[in-house]
């Protein structure tokens, strides 16, 4: 008996528990919401970019789209393959989307709001994103079907070769901030848009957006759905809910690395009046209006390339990897690094 | 018993899970996703010692890149399930014993209560919310272990030199492509453009 009600006073108290679970509401539901309005976006810019108008049949200027799309997709039967593992293939979807969630419980959205505020947060980050690889290469392995196969094994060498140049670009970050924790980081961009770290890291800037469209398989790198040549790759076998949740994941992924690189390199919920003249007059403006600014450049971004690159050659995608990006993060951290010692001016001072 | 004993005891008992999952399971896949499934367990074991950076390093380095690779590897291979008998393993399980019992033995001997008692190392207490595990071990590795650092360092380079001098060959018959000529290709070198005359105008009969 001691020893029960021992181990229940252990337990954090019921408030906390409820508290965090709020926060954790209060963010995953927009996200959601914004996953769900990004789908229509991405139909509608690119509609814009290909001369068309784009859905605009449900509601008023087609708004209600993903709506419709949503209910679509639950009420369809989830097939499951013959053959294929039952738990792994229900799983593999969840995996996908797990990890894009978690990863939002370290990204500060201003000063002081943030989840939790922890000091290796970089590190979770760049875990987490390597460990959503596991929906897709177990969705493709468990389809038992040659095309979701060949999806997963090409995400798989794709996600490993994008992984390093990706991890050796938030190397250049640390170096530069001193610091793993994201809030820390954003603070070290402090005074202007000249200050953030796109400008001093801009090769390393350039490769870890490029790296994370890559680790997204968003086009041009989405030979791991390709659907041109292995049908839809490894979500082939998907329909229905399932389907629906690779979808999520893969949206929910592109906002969350659109949000990284606009905490890393453009000074998150920094104005970029900082130290200006101008300060002053965008004072009213919270920082969190900047941060979702930001976020909503790299987001079209992601929308304009797939409107305008066609899908990369495979081999060209692992020269670019391996012999491109690897050695330019690699000579870029030893420049930053020489800065930061010498204390070079404007940024490292 | 406290919130946390009971995490350390959820935790090794699903990496013992794991382990014995690992090496039951007839198909490799499995066993690798079980092997995942035991980094992440040992991975919250140390968090729970408050080694939050060596915990998300197992996660990154282990689960994120190599069993990736690990699962390309298996996956390529072509192995007929229907052949990796139960037999094999009940074969092999008195030697697999012998040496997981020496294992057991010996790390009883090594890192038991004679040289890691809490008589000889008084439990360490428990750090203020704000302590950052990940400077702590930079400030130890980059000073009082520098040297051992930078000689593991070395030896992983060489280690790397020496597997990629092991499997580098050039086949003569391979072909492939030189992507800086590809980029560089003029228009010139790859259409011609022939100019012909008109064809003359046919007079009428």
């Amino acid at each position: 008996m001691d020893a029960i009600s021992n181990f229940l006073a252990s337990f954090p108290s019921e408030f906390p528990v409820l508290w965090i679970l709020v926060r954790i509401v209060v963010i995953v539901l927009p996200l959601m919401l914004a996953v769900a309005y990004f789908t229509y976006a991405e139909r509608k810019i690119i509609g814009y970019m290909q001369v068309r108008l784009g859905p605009n049949r449900v509601g008023p200027k087609g708004w209600l789209q993903p709506i419709a799309d949503a209910v679509k997709l639950m009420f369809k039967e989830i097939v499951i393959p013959t053959g294929a593992n039952k738990f792994l293939f229900v799983l593999a979807p969840m995996l996908a989307l797990g990890p894009a969630l978690a990863a939002w419980a370290v990204l500060p959205f201003d000063d002081g709001l943030v989840l939790t505020d922890i000091d290796a947060g970089l590190l979770y980050i760049l875990a987490l994103t390597s460990v959503a690889v596991y929906g897709v290469i177990i969705a493709g392995w468990t389809s038992n079907s040659k095309y979701a196969f060949l999806g997963a094994i090409r995400s798989a060498a794709q996600i490993v070769s994008y992984e390093i140049a990706m991890g050796f670009a938030l190397v250049g970050v640390l170096v530069a901030a001193g610091s793993l924790n994201l809030s820390q980081i954003v603070h070290a961009q402090e005074g202007g848009i000249l200050h953030w770290f796109w400008l001093p890291l801009l090769p390393l800037f350039v490769i870890y957006f490029v790296s994370g469209v890559a680790e997204t398989n968003r086009a041009p790198f989405d030979v791991a759905e390709g659907e041109s040549e292995i049908v839809a790759g490894f979500h082939v076998e998907y329909s229905g809910m399932t389907f629906a949740v690779f979808f999520l994941a893969e949206y929910a992924n592109m906002i969350l690395v659109s949000a990284l690189t606009a905490l890393m390199f453009l000074g998150g919920w920094l104005s970029p009046f900082q130290g200006t003249f101008m300060e002053s007059w965008f004072d009213w403006v919270p920082g969190i209006v900047w941060f979702f600014l930001k976020i909503l450049i790299f987001g079209f971004l992601f929308l304009w390339f797939r409107a305008t690159f066609p899908r990369y050659r495979y081999d060209q995608i692992m020269r670019l990897g391996w012999k491109v990006f690897i050695p330019i993060t690699i000579v870029w951290i030893l420049v930053v690094a020489v800065a930061v010692v010498y204390k070079f001016p404007i940024w490292f001072d | 018993m406290t919130f946390e004993k009971f995490l350390f005891y959820f935790f090794a008992a699903m990496v013992i899970f794991a382990g014995l999952m690992l090496i039951t399971r007839r198909n490799p896949v499995h066993s690798v996703l079980f092997l995942v499934l035991a980094f992440f367990n040992a991975a919250g074991l140390w968090m729970l010692m408050e080694a939050e950076f060596l915990a998300i390093a197992l996660v990154l380095v282990y689960v994120g890149a190599v069993m990736v690779l690990f699962l390309f590897v298996v996956m390529m291979l072509d192995i007929n399930v229907a052949e990796l008998k139960p037999g094999c393993f009940i074969k092999y399980l008195p030697v697999g014993l012998l040496i997981a019992l020496t294992m057991v033995v010996e790390m009883v001997m090594v890192v038991g209560p004679s040289h890691f008692g809490l008589a000889l190392y008084a439990a360490p207490a428990p750090h203020a919310p704000g302590y950052s595990n990940t400077r702590e071990l930079g400030e130890m590795l980059y000073t009082t272990y520098m040297y051992p650092f930078e000689i593991a360092a070395v030896i992983l380079l060489v280690a790397i030199v020496a597997a990629i001098g092991l499997t580098l060959r050039r086949r003569p018959d391979s072909r492939y492509q030189n992507p800086s000529k590809q980029v560089r290709v003029k228009r010139d070198e790859r259409l011609r453009i022939v100019k012909m005359p008109a064809e003359a105008k046919m007079e009428p009969k």
